[in-house]
């Protein structure tokens, strides 16, 4: 354990695409994704739960498909198209989840929320009229220790209702 | 905060080159692939490299001569939603989903669910908890905490596709300096908590091959305490293949109940020239479930695990037998 701290540390010019925007950074490589996020980019919409896989709530979308941002490399993740939460409005229109999740009180506490709906929008990408198995399934990742679920379930029913409608 | 150490990164562009990196660094280095077991035990210190060589990619899933052949960072996701691999080999498509949670599938691969480090109440815990109760064999320690009389680790064999290869018979492609060469599955693994896999330390794993004839019939059913995202707790692997109504072949392989993926012949013999009755069923069961032997070292009591190990083998069965019954 003691001898990690005289360790060199190793550094790399680090390209990252987060909600569209390109970032050249210079990193450990052995910073997680979650704490570039949070602490270089100042992008702390992505929570810092567990940070061993368990929880979700550090779930950003990497091209696409939510991943665990505590367990990647930076390296890892260039070349890939990252999506945080704050990446989920357009301009000052929240994203059709954001506005349900807030109308039906699916967020409590919020701490799991930036994670949930990242995890949903994968899932709406994919499946646009997702059965109610099916929102289970996707968000079977994701710990909210507030809700029950029950409101996020039907929050991302509704979400999903709205944007067919739309 | 649990960070990770300070680590050297390296990307070699072949497997060639990465087992070479991974034979000169010898145990400074290790493998990562998707990272989702990795990075979690590296934080908790269960490992101390000071260099992480990466799995260069090595995708693609298809089908050729009767068999899939599946790059090893194939994630599990994918293996999972390949309609192909669903609709001939259900029972690893199957085992496949069932890793874990969902965002963790998406980074998981297949290879790195087939080498999966092993676990223990006494040694997936943090650096400081694993001090403070005094450290185990596996890790820092000289002494099993499940077993302290004991000369060797139990540390629990937690892959729930390497039973589920194993049963097709299925074999790992393993690129070491000098060249590839071909292990079956089944030898892949050693009866030690530690020492677990029988490949060189330097080999990547850099694809999996699945013999899937036509007319096998396969099953995985896994027991845990959250169907979202737990390790097993014991799981059961099936492939049979049926001549009208009488067994013509069957292999049954459990997961988490040793330390290595346990193979059962004797149940699948048993069930050959037999009919599938709910007696024969339960008889290969009960054969199954004989060498299982789970300790005191992973979630929920070991008794109630031991019991459910027959459980489990007659619905993995009877899955393979009608896959549309659950």
């Amino acid at each position: 354990m003691r001898s990690e701290l005289d360790r060199p540390v190793q550094r790399e010019l680090t390209r990252l695409r987060v909600n569209g925007e390109e970032f050249e950074l210079y990193l450990p490589v052995h910073k997680t994704l979650l704490e570039v996020l949070r602490e270089d980019l100042k992008l702390t919409g992505t929570k810092h739960g567990c940070e061993l896989g368990e929880c979700g709530t550090c779930t950003v979308l990497v091209d696409g498909e939510p991943q665990l941002s505590c367990l990647l490399l930076p390296l890892q993740a260039e070349g890939r198209e990252l999506t945080t939460v704050e990446g989920l409005a357009e301009g000052a229109a929240l994203h059709p989840l954001q506005v349900a999740f807030a109308e039906l009180g699916a967020a409590q506490c919020g701490y799991c929320t930036p994670g949930i709906l990242l995890a949903a929008k994968a899932l709406l990408v994919r499946d646009p009229r997702p059965s109610r198995d099916g929102i289970k399934e996707a968000l079977a990742g994701n710990l909210c220790r507030c809700t029950g679920y029950v409101k996020i379930i039907e929050a991302v029913e509704l979400a999903s209702q709205r944007m067919a409608e739309a | 905060m649990l960070r990770l150490p300070r680590l050297r990164y390296l990307r070699p562009a072949t497997a060639a080159e990465a087992a070479a990196r991974l034979a000169e660094l010898g145990t400074r280095a290790m493998f990562v692939a998707g990272g989702t077991d990795l990075f979690p035990n590296l934080k908790r210190r269960q490992f101390e490299p000071d260099t992480l060589v990466q799995v260069p990619p090595l995708k693609g899933l298809r089908r050729a001569d009767g068999h899939f052949e599946i790059g090893a960072t194939v994630t599990l996701a994918e293996a999972a939603a390949h309609a192909g691999l669903r609709a001939a080999l259900p029972g690893f498509a199957e085992a496949a989903g069932l890793v874990s949670s969902p965002p963790l599938r998406n980074a998981g691969t297949l290879g790195g669910n087939l080498c999966v480090d092993t676990r223990c109440n006494y040694y997936n815990m943090t650096y400081e908890w694993r001090k403070s109760i005094g450290f185990c064999l596996k890790k820092d320690g000289d002494i099993c905490l499940v077993a302290p009389s004991s000369p060797r680790c139990w540390a629990v064999s937690s892959s729930d596709t390497a039973p589920a290869a194993m049963v097709l018979g299925a074999s790992v492609v393993l690129a070491g300096p000098d060249g590839e060469r071909e292990l079956p599955v089944a030898a892949l693994y050693r009866d030690d908590g530690i020492e677990y896999l029988a490949k060189q330390p330097h080999e990547v794993v850099t694809a999996i091959r699945l013999p899937a004839p036509k007319g096998l019939l396969t099953g995985y059913v896994k027991l845990r305490r959250r169907g979202s995202i737990d390790f097993p707790l014991a799981g059961a692997a099936v492939a049979l293949t049926l001549d009208g109504p009488i067994v013509t072949g069957c292999r049954v392989a459990l997961a988490a109940v040793a330390s290595h993926p346990l193979e059962v012949p004797e149940a699948g013999a048993f069930l050959v020239g037999k009919r599938l009755t709910d007696e024969t069923i339960s008889a290969a069961a009960e054969l199954a479930a004989k060498p299982a032997r789970p300790l005191d070292n992973a979630d929920l009591t070991h008794f109630w695990r031991k019991k459910m190990v027959r459980v489990i083998v007659e619905r993995a069965i009877r899955r393979a037998a009608t896959p549309s019954v659950t």
